[in-house]
Order: C-alpha cells, then structure tokens, then sequence
C-alpha cells in the first residue's frame, strides 16, 4: 500500500515536471513509526503521566513518594540492578571470549557457522519455556536433580536457589552469552590484522598489543555490549514470573502483583510509579549506549 | 448454540421471546415472589413450588458440570420439580455473574441466581433480594449476610495436604519446620496476590498465636520455614503435586483432596486450633426473571439433598455441621473429606485488606 502510493507520487513528481521533487520517501517508513507510536511511546507517555496523578486525575508527586518510600520496593529495584549487572557482566566477559575463540578460527568455517547461528537461536530463547526447561531439568523434582539426589549428590543443601535471584542469573545467562556473542562479534572482526603485526614490527609484544591498540578500541564496543545485556535482564519479565512465584524481588514481578493482586493490593498509580523508575534506568543505559556506539564506530568499521 | 440457531429465524426468536415473556409474569395467587423474604411470607412450600412451575424456567449462569458436582444439581432439580434450568456461560467467573446481571437487567435472560466469591458477593449487594431459606437457623451468622442477602454455600477449610509417602505424617503446623521437610513445602501463590494462599498464611499465624487481625505469627513462621530451607517458592498446582515439585501444600482442603486422584497417598490435614473457612455465596438478583424458581433453586441448594450433592462434589456444604449433628449427612460423601474438630472462623472483608497490607510490607522480607 505504502509502497504503491510512494511510487505513485514519485511518478507524479515526475510528471509535473521540472528538478523539485518533495522528499516523500519518509513515507515508507510511516508504518514503523505509527507502530512504535502506538506500541511504545504512548504507553511510555500513560505511564509517565499517571507516575505524576493521584487516584482523581490531580497532579501529584504522593504516588512517587509513598512507592519510593516502601522497603519493598527499594529491595526490587536493589535487586533488579543487582541480577541485570552480575547478568550482564557474566553474560559479557563469557561472551567476549566466546566471541574471540570464534574469531580466532576461519571465517567461513563450520565451527563459526554453527556458532553463530546457535547463538541466534538461543539468545531468542527465554520466558516460560526457558524457565521450564530449568525447572524439568535442575528443578526442585528435575529429572538431573533426582539423578544426582540418588547417586549422593545435594546441588540444593541450602534451599532450592534455582527459584530465587541466584537462579534467575544462571537462567538469564543462558540468552545474555549468545547475545553478547552476536552483538561483540562485529567488533572483534573490525580488529584488522594489520594492528597487530604493526604493533610487532615497533617491537611491541602480546601485552603492549592489548593494552594499548586493542583494548582501547575494543573496550567502548565491549561496554556498550554490557549496556545492551543489562537493559536486557533489567526488563524481562515472562522468565521471572514463571520461576519465581514468591515476595516479587525484581521491579518487573513487583509491578505485576500491583495490577493483578486479588487480595486488595491491587494499585495501578504505585505500578504505574514503578514503571517510571524502570523507565529512567532504562533510558540512562541506552543513552550511555549510544554514545559508546558512536565512540566505537568511528575505528571498527 | 440453539440461541444462536433461534436468531435467524426471527419469527421464531420473537415466539420464545412471548412464551419467556408470559412465564416471567405468571405469579400464583397474588404472591409478588420477587420481594419476598422467605417461602412462608409467600404462602408456605407449597405456594412457592407452584409458582416456580408455572414460571417453568430458571437461569443459572457460571456453573461448570464438573465443579462442585453442579451438573448432579442441575439434573437433579429438574427432575424434582419438572423447571427446565438455562445454564449460561458455565465457565464464566464470579464477576462475569455480576456484568451478566448489569448488562441484561430485566430482560427474560438474565440471571435468576449467582454462585460467586465473597469479595464479588460483599461489592454488588445492591443487586441481590434478601431471602431466607428454610433452614436459615442451621447456617453460621459470620457466613450469611443478616438478612439474607447473600448466604455462603460451600467452600472449605485452610488444610496441610501432603504425600504421606514421601513426608511423616503432620499432626500440627510445627511439624513443618522439621528436617524431613526440606524444600518440600509449598502455597497456593504469593500471598499479596492470591487470596489462597493469603489464607494459607493466616492459617498458620492462627496456629501459632496470631489472630484473623494478626497475620504476622504467620509470616513469622513462614520466615523460619525459610531459615530451614524448607520452604519451597512455587505456586503450587495439580501439576507440581503429581511431578512431586510441592510433596506439602497449604491450600483449600476441598482442592487439596483433589489432588488424591493423581498421588493416591496424598492426605490432608486440618490443624483443630487453625479452623479458617472460605466459602462460596449464593444471592438472588433482585430483578430475576423467574423470582419464585430462584428461591425454590435456594429451597434445593440448601435442602439435605442440594448439600448431600455438594459434598459428592468434595465441596463443604455449609449445614454440614449441623447435618451431622442431625444425622442427615451422606455420610460416605463426608468420610472422603478431611475430619474437622472445632469451630471455624472465617476472615471479614476489613481483615483480609488489612492482612493483604500487612503482607505487602513484611512478605518478600520473610521469605528471602
């Protein structure tokens, strides 16, 4: 549709004649911007607005103060920071070297191949039928826990952690190393070859070779990569709420008991208040993202 | 489905709408049954089963066959009295009762009569007629409205169910923080979320020295279930019981039982100085269609009959007590059931808020 009326007015253009052609080709992208419109900047913008109204439409700062006033909420958001950083930390330093041991291999090989595609797949891989696949296998009944309970071996002397935020780390680094595989690669392949072997011919070694050539041109990519992941574990929900069914220790659960609670606790402002703050983390990343992106792109490309 | 098929032909529709129409004003004599408050300010048993056959019809809505052996219910009602029931949305939830009872408002489809949860029951009593069935006396005052506005009907009490294969036997909440319950132990949900298991913590804090206006012996308690590594955070449902994921559950005793089904050694246990009750209610609309046929439905429910068929279905009817008491009971209906000694409390819509909040601030602490 967008396609025909973009042609159909370059054609018109044409026909009036003469070198001055509007700039219509924005219109093709108009589909996307409605989507992102509808999808996320006004929900953003509902959201925003109703952190700041009390319960009769008034403007108020009282929802954002008694919310960021409750221990539990400081204890999500503590947490929620905590499980996306050590996440995303992990997930980044395993990836990284993931990542170099691909690069170091041939660049149309099949180890590269199957890598690279296995980590499309798995970092897509996440919500509730990851956290099944947890639970069936190193669950609380798991058939790799019943296994290991008959040959002698306790993996939960100490309650079952797989439910609780350890257990959301090792479940979230299943996607965050893929992913940190598919978003590193471009740069480490941006690190020419050349580099090196001038970093030897000055008479420099290994050592001198990271730390000062590739080190700093990697680093800003490899930051920024850390950037992606944290948003990444800081805003998912589905995993979490299909492991984790006790006290709502993240931001995203907490957020979740405030809209569906049955039991009178249900306070869409408060939730509404909370959504904001993940709103700010959230924007402060990205923006730290972008700016290391662009640090980034000026050398590897 | 035949509604639907109705709808096309509209000289057809427009027929059943006249007869609906004709049997929604028939009253017996001069009995207006839509505002009378028990069977003998109309005229007695008698006049009361008159009128609901002349009504002829009756609209039930949100009873699944297969819950609370409804289906025995239906069937059986209309093989006493020859009133044809229409059952509406079967598996409709409380509130969608209550949109049914706005949305149709006094047209010949509305519903005559509301099974619902008590928080839906306590928000809409200005939809419901006061009535008073013949045996009102044998009912609890905390588990009926005082005029008969909405009555509890069935439900249970807060039980311990376990699989007796794989923990000791429990013969009281302290039992719980033992080694042998390690990582076994389960609720039915987050309790600032889901009202069984807020009822499951309430259970508990009543067991160890709490009252229903202190739940927090009991988030004490589970805060040591914790420390113990005993305590496991899953919801528990029919699918962890069987996989073996919660071998020890706090949850509805007549959901527990259930569970029988799929772990033969499942048991359930409910602690005699811990008796919580939560009951389903009835209610009648006030602008029901077939009014006499709605309060002889109460009538059935509420007779030996009606509540021997819930308790086929493991509902707690709520004149078991006394049925007992008078020997009236199907008594191998009962036996299927957990045995309860002791009287029942049961939670008022101010405590259970005030339990939620207590909740809200304390829970995630105790448990992590």
């Amino acid at each position: 549709m967008t396609v025909a009326d973009r042609s159909a007015v370059i054609t018109a253009g044409r026909a009036i004649g003469g070198g001055r052609r509007l700039p219509l080709t924005w219109i093709g992208v108009i589909p996307f911007f409605a989507y992102v419109g509808l999808f996320l900047l006004l929900p953003t913008g509902i959201v925003v607005a109703g952190a700041f109204l009390d319960k009769n439409g008034n403007p108020t700062f009282a929802e954002i103060q008694t919310t960021l006033s409750q221990d539990y909420v400081v204890r999500a958001y503590w947490n929620s920071l905590l499980l996306s950083l050590v996440s995303a930390v992990v997930g980044a330093v395993a990836g990284a070297i993931l990542a170099y041991a691909i690069v170091l291999g041939s660049p149309h090989g099949l180890l590269r191949r199957v890598v690279t595609s296995m980590a499309g797949v798995l970092a897509q891989f996440g919500g509730v039928t990851l956290a099944f696949a947890f639970i069936a296998t190193i669950g609380g009944a798991g058939f790799l826990t019943v296994f290991l309970q008959d040959h002698g071996i306790d993996i939960y002397p100490n309650g079952i952690w797989l439910y609780e935020l350890p257990g959301l780390v090792v479940v979230y680094l299943y996607f965050q190393i893929p992913l940190m595989v598919l978003v590193f690669l471009p740069a480490l392949d941006g690190v020419r070859p050349q580099w090196r072997e001038a970093t030897e011919s000055l008479g420099g070694n290994s050592w001198h070779y990271w730390r000062y050539v590739a080190g700093p041109l990697l680093f800003p990519a490899f930051l920024g990569a850390t950037l992606l992941l944290f948003a990444n574990a800081f805003s998912a929900y589905a995993t979490a709420a299909a492991l984790i069914n006790q006290g709502n220790p993240i931001v995203p659960l907490a957020i979740g008991n405030l809209i569906q609670s049955e039991v009178g606790l249900s306070d869409p402002g408060q939730a509404k208040a909370l959504a904001l703050g993940m709103v700010v983390i959230v924007a402060i990343v990205m923006v730290s993202y972008a700016i290391l992106q662009r640090r980034t792109a000026r050398w590897l490309q | 489905m035949n509604w639907h098929r109705f709808s096309r032909l509209g000289l057809a529709a427009a027929a059943v709408l006249i007869v609906a129409a004709c049997g929604s004003s028939t009253t017996a004599g001069s009995t207006n049954w839509a505002t009378v408050p028990s069977a003998s300010a109309g005229g007695g048993m008698d006049a009361l089963v008159a009128a609901a056959k002349a009504e002829g019809e009756l609209n039930v809505i949100a009873l699944p066959p297969d819950w609370a052996n409804y289906g025995a219910i239906i069937s059986g009602f209309t093989a006493k009295y020859g009133i044809k029931i229409n059952s509406a949305n079967p598996n409709g939830s409380s509130q969608d009762e209550v949109d049914a009872v706005n949305q149709l408002g006094k047209t010949s489809r509305a519903p005559d009569v509301l099974d619902v949860g008590m928080k839906v029951a306590l928000a809409n009593t200005s939809l419901f007629a006061p009535y008073e069935v013949q045996t009102w006396n044998d009912i609890l005052a905390s588990q009926k409205d005082p005029n008969g506005v909405w009555v509890q009907d069935y439900g249970g009490y807060m039980s311990i169910g376990y699989d007796s294969s794989k923990v000791p036997t429990i013969t009281s909440v302290d039992d719980l923080l033992g080694s042998a319950f390690k990582g076994k132990v389960a609720l039915n949900g987050d309790p600032t979320k889901a009202n069984a298991a807020l009822n499951g913590v309430m259970m508990v804090s009543l067991a160890e020295g709490g009252s229903l206006d202190n739940i927090g012996p009991g988030v004490d308690f589970f805060h040591k279930l914790k420390v113990a590594n005993n305590f496991v955070p899953v919801q528990a449902t029919t699918a962890t019981v069987k996989s073996g994921q919660t071998p020890v559950v706090l949850d509805w005793d007549y959901l527990s039982a259930a569970h029988g089904t799929d772990v033969p050694t499942w048991k359930v246990f409910v602690p005699s100085n811990a008796i919580l009750g939560g009951y389903y209610a009835q209610a009648i609309n006030k602008n029901a269609p077939h009014p006499a046929a709605a309060r002889l439905w109460e009538e059935y429910l509420y007779s030996n009959e009606g509540q021997n068929l819930w308790l086929k279905g493991l509902a707690r009817p709520v004149r078991m007590q006394a049925m007992q008491a008078a020997g009236t009971i199907d008594a191998a209906a009962a036996a299927a059931l957990p045995a309860v000694n002791g009287t029942p409390v049961f939670l008022s819509d101010a405590q259970a808020t005030a339990a939620g909040a207590y909740l809200a601030a304390h829970w995630a602490a105790a448990i992590s």
